[in-house]
């Protein structure tokens, strides 16, 4: 019997590591003399490569102007190179257009935004609105400052033992009638991914709309705002090797354009007399004011540089490393690992070491060039509801290697041996 | 690193010799390093004569920020009211005998803000009483 061979699943080309790393100055230099840097930090701040520096270097060498109104040839090209980032975001999103692509200054200020310019103008006393108990702080505070401003009630999908989302009690919030449902793609403390589409679907079949927080998943993996059907998706530059100060805010047009503006100021206008204005379109109507164009130049390289690397690539390179990291961390005595199996997460992993606070851990690996955050990573409730005052997060990026792992592994038998363990 | 992590600082982290509360007190104050998670509380027990007769810390938190409630606890007994008030950032530094960074000095420094909002009857622990 003649069996059809199956071709090997489609796993691309895989991401020659030393090549990618030979694109970022900062990992070329030592920690301290003698002792080579190992970043573990990624998931806190992604570094950049060459391409992105360079592009902004080049914008302020060469292009400067202020954009939109000059007309004269620099303010052109700046103009050009702002809205030309624009369009090579929007694709890297698959947005319909670059219109719904909105420049903010980073994931919090657009999850501020879609809070009090949708959040205030549609929701009333009574109103529910959905988020989990796995958010950051900025997909948190937004929503207690609105629910107290306007008598709103916070729920709560529960994280169960194994860090994934409880999706039948999330069934059964959604008999409250949410308005909003707004949850983290990618947890910044477990690493769990959550089934966003899924819980796209739930929410608006129950007649809410959804907002993504898509600050770790956005840098790490391909996300479609089509094919998850998001009605908002906030992200950062600067954890996707851009840079500080710029963010986006993805919208649904038909959502975006009832949508009153968020600040005040130039550029979101069509017209202005002394008592009254006509705001500008989408997506001007929420960039007020100057915005940040260089950033904008570098976040649009950026978006290049991800993809001509291929983000399934970096995706099943994280995971490689990820599993690889859970497996060597396991093997090292006192450490406890907090969040899900390799198969369910990105590329973070945070952990405790028994008897040895997480700072003192960090301390100790930064001794070594290893750098870890220690801390509670902006999500208190979420350390408080499994009794954690804090824990030690190695993360990883398309620029980490198997080597580097084994370096951090190395550190914490040197936290054993100094806590004479 | 061998300097921060001396012995001192890790025998009074795994072996503190004035870790718990006092029940009565005349004196308690906690407070948290909330960048940290650290959390420190100081209970002091104060004769007529304002001289600290007895003094514990509890908490959780680093070694560092252990370590210096401990010794911190151990330095004021004995000591009058006034003289509390009077113990300074380099005081603790000390009695810790290393040097910190501006990130571990906030770890370092919870125990004394926490002692001297509480001495000095504060509602809350600010920087301006360790610098």
């Amino acid at each position: 019997m003649i069996q059809s061979i199956k071709p090997a699943p489609s796993i691309g080309k895989a991401l020659d590591v030393e090549r990618v790393r030979a694109d970022f100055p900062i990992l070329q230099r030592q920690a301290r003399p003698g002792t080579p840097l190992v970043y573990l930090d990624s998931t806190a701040t992604s570094q950049k490569p060459l391409q992105v520096i360079q592009a902004m270097d080049e914008y302020y060498r060469a292009n400067n102007a202020n954009i939109h109104r000059g007309i004269h040839t620099l303010a052109e090209e700046a103009t050009a190179a702002y809205e030309g980032a624009r369009e090579r975001i929007a694709r890297f999103i698959q947005a319909p257009s670059p219109r719904q692509v909105i420049f903010t200054r980073n994931t919090t200020e657009s999850i501020n935004l879609v809070a009090f310019s949708w959040g205030r103008a549609n929701l009333n006393s009574g109103d529910v609105i959905v988020l989990t108990e796995m958010e950051h702080h900025s997909n948190l505070v937004p929503w207690q400052m609105l629910a107290a401003e306007k008598d709103l009630r916070l729920e709560f999908i529960p994280v169960t033992p194994q860090g994934l989302l409880d999706l039948d009690a999330y069934r059964g919030l959604l008999e409250l009638e949410p308005k909003l449902v707004s949850f983290t793609h990618m947890s910044n403390v477990l690493g769990t991914i959550n089934p966003a589409k899924e819980i796209i679907q739930l929410a608006h079949a129950a007649g809410a709309i959804t907002l993504v927080d898509g600050a770790q998943s956005v840098p790490h993996f391909a996300v479609s705002v089509q094919d998850l059907d998001a009605d908002f998706l906030a992200f950062s530059a600067h954890k996707m090797l851009g840079p500080t100060g710029i963010g986006v805010l993805y919208g649904r047009k038909s959502i975006l354009e009832k949508m009153p503006p968020y600040m005040g100021g130039g550029d979101m206008i069509k017209r202005v007399s002394l008592r009254s204005f006509v705001p500008n379109s989408l997506p001007h109507k929420f960039e007020a004011g100057t915005p940040a164009i260089a950033e904008a130049v570098g976040l649009g390289a950026a978006v290049d540089y991800l993809s001509s690397t291929g983000m399934d690539e970096i995706a099943q390179h994280e995971h490689d490393l990820t599993a690889y990291a859970i497996e060597r961390l396991e093997e090292v005595p006192g450490v406890w690992i907090f969040g899900p199996p390799a198969q369910d997460k990105g590329g973070v992993v945070s952990f405790t070491f028994e008897g040895v606070h997480p700072h003192d851990v960090s301390q100790i690996l930064d001794s070594q060039g290893v750098a870890v955050r220690a801390g509670h990573h902006c999500a208190m409730p979420l350390h408080e509801k499994f009794n954690l005052p804090a824990t030690a997060r190695a993360s990883f990026y398309l620029y980490n290697t198997q080597a580097e792992v084994d370096r951090l592994v190395e550190g914490l038998y040197q936290v054993r041996a100094i806590f004479g363990q | 690193m061998d300097d921060l992590y001396r012995e001192l600082i890790i025998e009074r982290y795994k072996n503190p010799l004035y870790r718990g509360e006092l029940d009565p007190h005349d004196i308690s104050f906690e407070d948290d390093n909330p960048l940290c998670g650290d959390h420190i509380r100081i209970d002091l027990r104060v004769d007529q004569d304002d001289i600290v007769r007895d003094a514990r810390f509890a908490g959780h938190g680093c070694a560092i920020s252990q370590a210096s409630a401990d010794l911190l606890v151990e330095a004021v007994i004995g000591q009058s009211l006034e003289q509390v008030k009077g113990l300074t950032k380099e005081d603790l530094l000390d009695m810790l005998g290393i040097e910190l960074g501006p990130v571990r000095l906030k770890c370092a420094l919870l125990s004394l803000k926490v002692l001297k909002a509480g001495v000095y009857g504060l509602g809350e622990a600010n920087d301006d009483l360790v610098e």
